[in-house]
């Protein structure tokens, strides 16, 4: 018989009153960011397809193209893991925050940098896009409030490590319950991750943009790059799973399939997800193929844990499925409560994971990467898999929390429903051309085809796509409204959540594990192995522009 | 400690490590058996003295030295510049059906070239040589698009390769 942790102790009103403020503001950030940045996507997408000759203007398109970058990749992901994680913290381990003040000053770090950072990036100053390779520069605000929001997010990774240590120590044997598990990893993982784009921002872009040095080595930059720009998506991608693993099953009314596999897939993810991003750098030179082959059989391993993790989220599915009456081999997926916008979200995500996922396997095979290296593809690949699996999970944890963290019921989880289909169909109807254009040789992030006119079978070629897609733009772009004002008009409305709906429950494991083995319930062996994994896979490569003698770049506007 | 395990699931573990290894060994079998591997020749250069004779792999992209060129094997290598906003030279005659070499080297940012329909997809790192051998099949003109964002004219940067017939290819350098 096993021993539910809902039930194992109450929190403190005080902690659950500061784990929603936390979750709250943190959230209220995101999702601004987010409401900030959807129109600018909606727009690019009307400039780029040529329609529309009155909205032209290469400034203003690379300057939103950078914005909706950063805001989307790094502002709405960052502050909804960083407010879920709190919020998660509190409710699985059913213990106080060991410093709100410390998570606040988290909180204040990031935002301060977000706002910093916003301001170049608005006005035009800072278009260098969300990957700002070098030695292109944007003004110096941009790069500090850039890392002044990486460094806000440590306090947060910390906040969440010393929470599972602390829970550990006073519930000595006991496996930390797997939701947490999950988050640590993650907070494990960023900080992992983010020590590279931080090196690069510190070491090489600040002391340019400030004018400490008048040259710096691109190459080293990229690579440097390289180590946080594949494990980030998977940071991105990390809370989507785990509102699948603990979240779904028990809203769909059922039992997570196996909670020991969860855990060997979220320390799988960890420990696979860093040290391979040369598939990033296939089409560069200056890291020879030796290096990019070690990496590629790397970046396949990663295909593992989310091929676990879709296997035990579906069989989860079937039980509540099952549970619910659902007969024979497909019967019960009809059964499935799909009203349930977190049941919706979970199946909708799922279908766009599959796809996305095999364009993954295109991008990691580096013969077939060629074909569509740097097309429009690689922003088909990326929309479908953090802006469609992702995003979308977020939405769905969004309606799950909301009535939780305001005490407010959720306005109307029909129109909630409508808005997770559109962003699904609009995902599509505009990923879909993507993919297809970048085979047919569309690059990507130019504002413009004019130039190509002087291959005029070429571009008559991408017309078709270049319609449909403004369709896909115009569905997501009201859809994320949609989901803006739900949230809006939720908190307004004043109509106080019920019992139930503010009830914090994650789902149990079908054999609720009493005992886990040490590896899948600690951190110290998997940093060791990360430690050893980096040194293999980055060491030689960061250390070669040390030996090589690059001469430096000079750095040049944008 | 061991962890429990459903045996349907065990099964799904052996057909993940299935496919993972058949993928790589595809993979693995075109790199070694075809030379399929990525453009990866780490040669440095001095990106702010391509003009000069001196430096860093100086002279190789010296304007006088720019295009297409063919050795005593009859092997051709085309040199390009890539700089905002253009690959120059803006216009090279390659033959249809012939190994190309493709030497290139970024005068200012980061740029990268493709042509479509080709595996000519290369980065162009300010400070290195980017090298790539492709091959056309197609007769034709191909433009080479710049895929990488490299300032506000970037949608602009272009070249044009013209794929002729074998017997009409004349390399406009000569022979070295």
């Amino acid at each position: 018989m096993a021993i539910s942790q809902n039930t194992a102790n109450e929190i403190s009103t005080d902690t659950v009153n500061t784990g929603n403020k936390l979750a709250f503001w943190n959230f209220f950030v995101a999702f601004a960011a987010f409401a900030l940045a959807l129109p600018m996507g909606a727009y690019q997408v009307l400039e780029r397809s040529g329609l529309f000759p009155a909205i032209d203007n290469a400034a203003v398109y690379y300057a939103s193209t950078s914005s909706h970058g950063v805001l989307m990749a790094y502002v709405l992901s960052t502050f909804f893991i960083m407010g879920f994680g709190y919020h998660t913290a509190i409710h699985s381990l059913k213990m106080k925050l060991w410093s709100p003040k410390f998570a606040w000053t988290g909180f204040g770090v990031a935002t301060f940098g977000v706002a910093l950072a916003a301001v170049p990036l608005l006005t035009g100053n800072a278009s260098v896009l969300y990957t700002f390779y070098p030695p292109e520069m944007a003004h110096a605000t941009f790069y500090i409030g850039a890392a002044l929001l990486v460094v806000g997010s440590w306090f947060w990774a910390v906040d969440m490590i010393v929470q599972m240590v602390l829970w550990k120590k006073q519930n000595p044997g006991k496996p930390v319950p797997v939701i947490m598990f999950g988050t640590v990893m993650n907070a494990l993982l960023w900080l992992w991750t983010s020590a590279w784009v931080a090196s690069e921002v510190v070491f090489q872009l600040i002391p340019a943009a400030l004018g400490f040095n008048d040259t710096l080595d691109p190459g080293l930059a990229r690579t440097l790059f390289s180590g946080t720009l594949h494990a980030i998506v998977y940071f991105w991608l990390f809370p989507a799973y785990l509102v699948m693993y603990s979240i779904l099953p028990k809203e769909a009314g059922g039992k997570l399939f196996s909670d020991e596999m969860a855990r060997v897939a979220f320390v799988m993810l960890f420990i696979f997800s860093v040290p391979i991003g040369f598939h990033h750098l296939y089409m560069d030179p200056m890291q020879a193929d030796g290096w990019k082959l070690l990496h590629m059989f790397g970046t396949f391993l990663v295909a593992a844990p989310t091929l676990l993790t879709g296997f035990t989220v579906i069989a989860s599915m079937e039980i509540a499925g099952r549970l619910r009456g659902g007969k024979g081999l497909f019967g019960w997926i009809k059964a499935m409560d799909c009203k349930n916008p977190v049941v919706l979200a979970g199946c909708l995500s799922l279908l766009m994971l599959t796809v996305g996922g095999w364009g993954g396997v295109i991008n990691a095979s580096y013969a077939l990467d060629s074909l569509i290296h740097n097309t429009q593809w690689i922003p088909g690949h990326f929309h479908l898999i953090y802006g469609g699996t992702t995003v979308i999970m977020y939405f769905a944890a969004a309606y799950w929390l909301w009535p939780k963290i305001t005490g407010r019921h959720l306005f109307s989880p029909r129109m909630a429903r409508v808005q997770l289909w559109a962003w699904f169909i609009g995902m599509w109807v505009t990923t879909i051309p993507w993919h297809y254009l970048g085979i047919i040789g569309q690059p990507r992030r130019v504002d413009t085809l004019q130039a190509y006119q002087q291959a005029p079978e070429l571009v008559a070629s991408w017309d078709f796509s270049m319609l449909i897609m403004n369709a896909g733009a115009l569905t997501l772009l009201f859809s994320g409204l949609l989901f803006v004002y739900l949230l809006i008009r939720s908190t307004m409305s004043g109509r106080v959540a019920d019992g139930a709906e503010r009830e914090v429950e994650y789902a149990e494991a079908i054999h609720q594990p009493f005992k886990v083995p040490n590896l899948l319930n600690s951190l110290t062996f998997w940093n060791w192995a990360m430690f050893f994994y980096l040194i293999a896979s980055y060491g030689y490569p960061v250390l070669q522009f040390f030996l090589i003698g690059t001469p430096e770049s000079i750095l040049w506007g944008e | 400690m061991s962890i429990h395990i459903d045996p349907l699931e065990k099964r799904w573990i052996s057909v993940i490590g299935g496919i993972l290894i058949i993928t790589w060994a595809v993979i693995v079998y075109y790199a070694a058996v075809d030379d399929v591997s990525p453009p990866s020749n780490v040669e440095v250069i001095d990106s702010s003295k391509l003009h000069l004779a001196s430096g860093v792999g100086g002279g190789e992209f010296m304007e006088k030295n720019l295009g297409v060129k063919q050795d005593a094997q009859g092997n051709i290598t085309v040199t390009m510049v890539a700089a905002r906003y253009g690959f120059y030279p803006l216009h090279v005659d390659v033959p249809v059906n012939t190994p190309i070499k493709f030497r290139m080297a970024s005068f200012d940012v980061l740029h990268g070239v493709l042509a479509p329909f080709s595996n000519l997809n290369v980065m162009i790192v300010p400070g290195y040589v980017s090298e790539i051998t492709t091959n056309f099949t197609k007769e034709g003109d191909f433009p080479l698009i710049c895929h990488e964002y490299c300032g506000q004219g970037h949608a602009y940067m272009y070249g044009m390769i013209h794929i002729v017939p074998k017997d009409q290819f004349k390399p406009k350098m000569g022979v070295k």
